[in-house]
């Protein structure tokens, strides 16, 4: 018998290592850190995006930075500032051509972001090796250094205050713009606040995952809170939430499975929200079957 | 000019979008505390009427003045309420019946937005009002057309606007709600409050308005509504081809 009993204790024994034991070291804490600061900001913010319709513009301005980052490796300056000005840009380039000519929102976004990113790729193409594309695009985060982190808790700090706190007014811009306007609340300026708190998220997410999967982190957790609950309020806890979760999960499986980590958080959010998915199936079935549906939520159709 | 200043004056307002003409040279005035209703055919520009009242869409002439000042003045104060004809609001949007009303008051609150028991004291009135007290925890896609256009004038209330903007407010509503609408906009006006509303239903014209007018592109008549809803009045205004027609 005691051998079976040795057995049982050593393998809860070896499990509480692997969850432990990435913690202790300086560079998973650091990647923690990033990764969790990010997705949060970026969780809250994809509330909205979400319910405005804007995720196409989350990924214009993820990608849209991609030339920001690299001069601002070049000219050795803090990517964060070169990566805020090129969002920034894009955004208003967007507004500029939908505004000034008959090409519809998507059209005007998709040739815009596709292009800046385009000038990105042959900048990276032509400087030195000194820039490496793979980290830009697909994050770095076990490599982050202390200045790294400190620029991400700051921005998102202070990105994730202002979405708190102006809150109502965001979700008032979402609902019914006309009515903003009638009532005297300067709906212009929400729209600006909103894309460049767009951009702040952006340029604290692409630390965390990269370029390409910054969007991931801007839409993914605000549709699958979104699935599971009809009140704005419960959907800035549950994305969040669900967000924080999947950048822990995902970084401490990069390390006990030895993969990137930026792919694994996204994977966790994806995987989130396809239970999310199955949950409001479920939800719905069950409470039409009841004969109430005034009590089914999402996946109507 | 002498007493109060009119709650709503266009002089010679001109409304374009693109080429087509929507409102040609209107003059309208409507009195502090009158209740004043906007008769016209599909297509007359009662709802442009409305969107210049509350700088939507800017007349390429004439003037619009509301409450003694500019509409700019009149929309940073929150003094105008519009309900908009058939709102194309979000029906899944995850706010709930007392969560839109409360957004009629968001300009009479602090910049956080944060309710004070003022503020839910009042949404929980202008529910009531409306008889939509027992809703007031619904999503608001949950709603039939008629409770929503009731939820939409229970902001406008709530908002404590002195200019009440109605753009045909009893489209899909039945009669004991609209009985109930007409009470609380009869109190309204009571109140002091002017109100302006568009309808295509004659019938309940005279029981809510002591002032009409009969529009087609330009103003063909105004006065009381006794005096202005002649059938030969009527005749000029329905009869009439609409107002795009060559
Ligand atoms: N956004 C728009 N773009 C172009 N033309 C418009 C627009 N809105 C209204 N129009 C035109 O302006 C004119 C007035 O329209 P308006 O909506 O004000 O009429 P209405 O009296 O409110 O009609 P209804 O009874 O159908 O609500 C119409 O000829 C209409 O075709
Ligand atoms: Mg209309």
């Amino acid at each position: 018998m005691t051998p079976v009993v040795l057995a049982a204790r050593a393998v809860p024994a070896a499990w509480w290592d692997l969850l432990v034991e990435p913690w202790g070291y300086g560079f998973m804490q650091r990647a923690l850190l990033v990764t969790v600061v990010a997705s949060v900001v970026a969780a809250l913010l994809s509330c909205w995006l979400v319910l405005i319709g804007w995720s196409l513009m989350g990924d214009a301005v993820s990608h849209a930075v991609l030339p920001g980052v690299v001069l601002a490796y070049l000219l050795g300056v803090p990517f964060a500032a070169g990566a805020f000005l090129f969002g920034v840009g894009a955004v208003a380039l967007i507004g500029w051509v939908r505004a000034t000519s008959r090409v519809k929102e998507d059209a005007a976004i998709g040739v815009v972001f596709t292009t800046v990113f385009a000038v990105g790729v042959v900048l990276v193409s032509v400087t030195p090796s000194q820039v490496d594309l793979s980290h830009i695009l697909f994050g770095n985060v076990l490599g982050v250094s202390d200045a790294d982190v400190w620029q991400v808790v700051v921005l998102g700090a202070v990105a994730a205050a202002v979405l708190v706190l102006r809150r109502r007014d965001l979700t008032l811009y979402a609902f019914d713009r006309v009515h903003a306007q009638v009532i005297g609340l300067p709906v212009r300026r929400i729209g600006v606040l909103l894309l460049g708190l767009l951009a702040v998220s952006v340029v604290v997410a692409l630390q965390a995952v990269g370029v390409i999967l910054a969007v991931a982190m801007l839409i993914t957790p605000g549709a699958t809170a979104y699935l599971l609950t009809d009140r704005i309020w419960r959907m800035l806890w549950v994305a969040p939430a669900i967000a924080a979760g999947c950048a822990v999960v995902g970084v401490w499986a990069s390390y006990a499975l030895d993969v990137a980590s930026a792919g694994l958080v996204v994977v966790c959010q994806g995987l989130a929200f396809g239970a999310a998915y199955v949950t409001a199936r479920v939800r719905h079935r069950r409470a039409a079957r009841a004969g109430r549906p005034g009590k089914a939520l999402a996946a109507r159709r | 000019m002498s007493g109060p200043a009119p709650a709503l004056a266009l002089r010679g307002v001109t409304v374009r979008y693109g080429d087509v003409v929507a409102l040609e040279e209107v003059d309208l005035t409507v009195g502090a505390g009158e209740a004043c209703g906007l008769v016209g055919v599909n297509g007359s520009g009662k709802s442009t009427l409305f969107r210049a009242a509350v700088g939507l869409v800017r007349p390429v002439a004439g003037t619009v003045e509301v409450l003694g000042g500019s509409v700019e003045r009149a929309r940073r104060a929150g003094l105008v309420a519009y309900v908009p004809q058939a709102d194309d609001l979000d029906r899944d949007f995850p706010v709930d019946v007392a969560d839109v009303v409360l957004m009629g008051r968001y300009h009479l609150m602090g910049r956080r937005r944060r309710p004070r028991p003022a503020d839910r004291a009042a949404v929980a009135a202008a529910l009531e009002r409306v008889g939509l007290a027992d809703l007031a925890d619904r999503q608001v896609g949950r709603l039939s057309g008629g409770q929503r256009q009731r939820v939409l004038l229970a902001r406008a209330l709530a908002q404590e606007a002195r200019l009440l903007l109605l753009d045909e407010p009893f489209t899909g509503v039945d009669a004991a709600s609209e009985a109930a609408v007409t009470a609380v906009l009869r109190d309204l006006v009571a109140d002091g409050c002017t109100l302006v509303v568009s309808t295509h239903d004659l019938t309940m014209l005279p029981a809510l308005c002591a002032r009409a007018a009969l529009l087609h592109r330009r103003v063909l008549a105004e006065g009381p509504t006794a005096e202005v809803l002649t059938p030969d009045n009527l005749a000029r205004t329905f009869g009439l081809d609409p107002p795009e027609a060559p």
